[in-house]
């Protein structure tokens, strides 16, 4: 992709450039024909006020030398990098090559650490410090951003240390999420329930499904309303890990607790999504990641807290 | 009614010629040379080359004991074990350089470029090679004005072999501080050498064949910046390299036996075997120049005629400009003991009391706290405020070290880890901590953030003792 937007640009700078080049070596070539008075004392001949002498100490040869040195490095290094205004140089070097195959050359020399991590099972995996050691790193570079560095979430980011999971929590399910990643979405409900009031009672009713604190003949009234919810969220409100629906009868609330925040979310419904990662993981980054993040729930193990 | 401008008239001096404003200068043979200060200076030369080349080979808790790992950014100095965090060691022993060279320049001049520094160092080894293979001075003229036949063929081409050999052993020398040297060795036997490894050894290599062998004086003249502000460290009670010339005019030739105070001579025989040995083609007895690099080789050979003539030594000497002129001796105590001497040696003292302190008493671990700025804080059981932490621990050690977090300053707060929280050596982590306050103690504190300090403890072991590292941060109680 050229960052001129006409090609006239291009020209004009490799143009200045080359030009720039050419007159250095122009100048050089002038400066090195050039004759200046001397007298014998080795001064100018110049005399200022009286006493004021100028000396005349010529550079050495060499040291014009370097100059061309810098011109001759500058025109070979323009012809094999980029520079030129849009023109990508003979070796086609560019950032991004580099990073790429500074990427290839790393996975391949921990290629073998990981073949030692791909003969173990998820359950033997989360048992190998070395692993876990390189899922921690793992998940502070690409997690920890929305799960937090501790993996607890936060307001519309999972809690990834309990055994509550949207989508489930067996290891293959785990890495599945972090590969193709996952688009919750809960539609707006409201036309489906009914009046806000009727709305108001269904929000109850969930509150009453995991015993918080509610409205309870608010919750018997909505308790029939909730048969629109019911067709992601199960006639019994756990959820189902197929469609991502949450389990509602938990007391934990993904995007917020108590009646206004469940009314809002049967209004006007949520859109969450977790990206996918295939692109920036590799296949045995990734098992390894999906193991780290599968071992939090699991008690005793090494990234247990405590 | 103007008055008539004064005008300064330019007076054109007699024109003797035009010159080219670029020259090339002569090549300086300087004459080889015996004595004190040239035994000092080869001293110096086999000490400092012993260290420079021997160090790499030597091996300390397994490893080189001198090595700085840039590929996973880790300093080894025999035990210590320093990381990019520990930039400030290489300031401190920058400034202690240049106090050190301040101070010895204030007191006796130009010693580091006589005697210690790279180029004269090498220089001086180079110039042995070319002695040995072209001769001394009126020899390497000589040669340098015949035609190539074979003698010229083989005492250049042996002087060249030699000064690539020992380039490219002081190129691998030196990259053999960044990749251990046995490891270089084995890549070089086995035409394995790296890229950047085989750029750096022929560029260092070449940096030492070009400056030892050719670029010479030209290097302190026109390269370094030392000899351009030597003035502003030196004053007249400054041990230079002076010719005394009290006593050594009226100069000239006169027989061995002939009374110099008849002819209303001096001690000066005009021999000019002190511009002969001069590594930078000047003469001493047109006084101080910038040129001189106080290597005091006019010195050794100015006393080896002084002897020849049972005159006294020390017509040229290490002298201030003011023992020259009022007499007596150079160094006393009181004019040694001037306040730019005491000044910096206080600085230069206090200096490197701080750095040893330091080094001394530098903690095993080393801790820095990152707070987590997705979520400021966060409510989790039992309405207890939760702020997560990242602290990226250090060993600074090259044994394993298992680390106990703790906080204070709040009230009931509470560190949470996992539960594995040991480093192997020289191992540095990224440590989620979660730290938790209970909801009274955190209405108390009311919303805001508050001061909180991480306590990073290692773990006492068969060994040693433990050891604590303070850290402060913040916790945040939302509104």
């Amino acid at each position: 992709m050229s960052d001129f937007f006409n090609s006239g640009w291009s020209i004009f700078i490799a143009a200045v450039t080359i030009l720039g080049l050419v007159g250095c070596l122009a100048l050089l070539f002038g400066a090195s024909r050039r004759k200046v008075m001397s007298a014998t004392d080795n001064t100018t001949g110049h005399v200022w006020d009286g006493d004021l002498q100028e000396l005349n100490n010529p550079l050495p040869r060499w040291w014009m030398m370097l100059f061309i040195i810098t011109v001759v490095f500058g025109a070979i290094y323009l012809a094999l990098y980029p520079g030129l205004g849009a023109r990508a140089g003979t070796l086609q070097w560019s950032s991004t090559g580099e990073h790429q195959a500074d990427v290839v050359a790393a996975r391949a020399q921990i290629a073998p650490l990981y073949a030692r991590f791909n003969a173990l099972a998820p359950e033997a995996l989360a048992k190998d410090a070395q692993a876990m050691a390189l899922g921690e790193r793992l998940f502070v570079n690409n997690c920890a951003q929305c799960h937090g560095s501790n993996a607890r979430g936060s307001k519309g980011f999972p809690n990834l240390t309990d055994t509550d999971w949207l989508w489930g929590g067996a290891p293959e399910t785990i890495m599945q999420t972090i590969r193709e990643g996952r688009n919750g979405n809960m539609p707006p409900m409201a036309a489906a329930v009914g009046t806000s009031e009727e709305v108001r009672n269904v929000a109850n009713y969930v509150l009453s499904l995991s015993d918080s604190p509610h409205n309870s003949v608010a919750a018997q009234l909505g308790r029939p309303k909730f048969a629109a919810c019911a067709a992601c969220h199960g006639a019994d409100g756990k959820g189902n890990n197929a469609l991502g629906s949450a389990n509602l009868t938990d007391k934990i609330w993904l995007h917020g607790w108590g009646e206004d925040a469940i009314v809002r979310m049967v209004n006007e419904g949520k859109h969450n999504v977790m990206p996918a990662h295939k692109d920036r993981l590799s296949e045995d980054q990734i098992r390894v990641l999906g193991t780290y993040v599968w071992s939090f729930s699991q008690p005793g193990s090494l990234t247990a807290q405590r | 009614m103007a008055e008539p401008r004064k005008v300064i008239p330019i007076a054109a001096a007699p024109e003797v010629g035009s010159v080219s404003m670029y020259t090339s200068e002569a090549t300086i043979h300087a004459r080889s040379v015996h004595g004190w200060f040239a035994a000092w200076r080869w001293a110096l030369v086999w000490g400092t080359q012993i260290v420079f080349y021997g160090l790499p080979w030597l091996m300390w808790n397994n490893r080189p004991a001198m090595l700085f790992d840039l590929g996973s950014r880790r300093f080894y100095i025999f035990n210590l074990v320093l990381y990019p965090q520990d930039f400030i060691y290489l300031t401190g022993l920058l400034i202690l350089s240049a106090y050190g060279l301040f101070l010895f320049t204030a007191v006796a001049g130009r010693l580091w470029c006589g005697y210690a520094c790279p180029q004269t160092v090498y220089t001086e080894i180079f110039m042995w090679v070319e002695h040995h293979f072209e001769g001394d001075r009126q020899a390497r003229i000589k040669l340098d004005k015949s035609g190539w036949n074979f003698n010229k063929l083989w005492r250049r081409g042996g002087k060249h072999a030699v000064w690539i050999v020992i380039g490219l052993w002081t190129g691998f020398t030196f990259v053999g501080y960044f990749t251990p040297i046995r490891t270089l060795g084995a890549e070089v036997m086995s035409l394995g050498l790296g890229p950047w490894e085989t750029f750096w050894t022929l560029f260092y290599g070449f940096a030492t064949y070009g400056n030892a062998g050719f670029m010479r004086e030209q290097v302190c003249k026109y390269m370094c910046p030392y000899a351009r502000f030597q003035s502003a460290m030196f004053d007249h009670d400054t041990l230079i390299i002076s010719y005394d010339e009290k006593r050594g005019e009226q100069r000239g030739a006169r027989a061995r036996t002939a009374d110099k105070a008849a002819l209303g001579l001096g001690d000066c025989v005009d021999c000019t075997l002190c511009v002969q040995v001069c590594p930078t083609g000047i003469d001493i007895r047109k006084g101080l120049q910038y040129e001189c690099i106080g290597c005091a080789a006019c010195i050794d050979v100015c006393d080896t005629v002084m002897d020849k003539l049972d005159y006294p030594r020390g017509l040229i000497r290490y002298a201030t400009q003011r023992s020259l002129a009022e007499g007596g001796a150079a160094l006393t105590l009181k004019r040694v003991l001037r306040p730019r001497v005491l000044i910096y040696s206080a600085v230069l003292v206090l200096i490197a009391g701080g750095f040893v302190a330091s080094l001394a008493l530098r903690a095993p671990l080393r801790v820095d706290v990152v707070r987590d700025r997705g979520s400021l804080a966060r409510i989790v059981d039992e309405g207890r405020i939760e702020n997560v932490y990242r602290l990226q621990v250090m060993n600074n050690t090259e044994f394993a070290q298992r680390y106990r977090f703790a906080v204070s300053g709040i009230a009931g707060a509470q560190a949470l880890v996992r539960s594995d929280t040991t480093l192997a050596p020289a191992e540095s982590r990224w440590v989620p901590v979660a730290v938790q306050v209970p909801p009274e103690q955190a209405q108390a504190l009311g919303p805001g953030a508050h001061k909180l300090m991480f306590q990073v403890t290692r773990e006492a072991d068969a060994e040693r003792a433990e050891v604590s590292v303070n850290e402060k941060s913040t916790f945040v109680v939302p509104r």
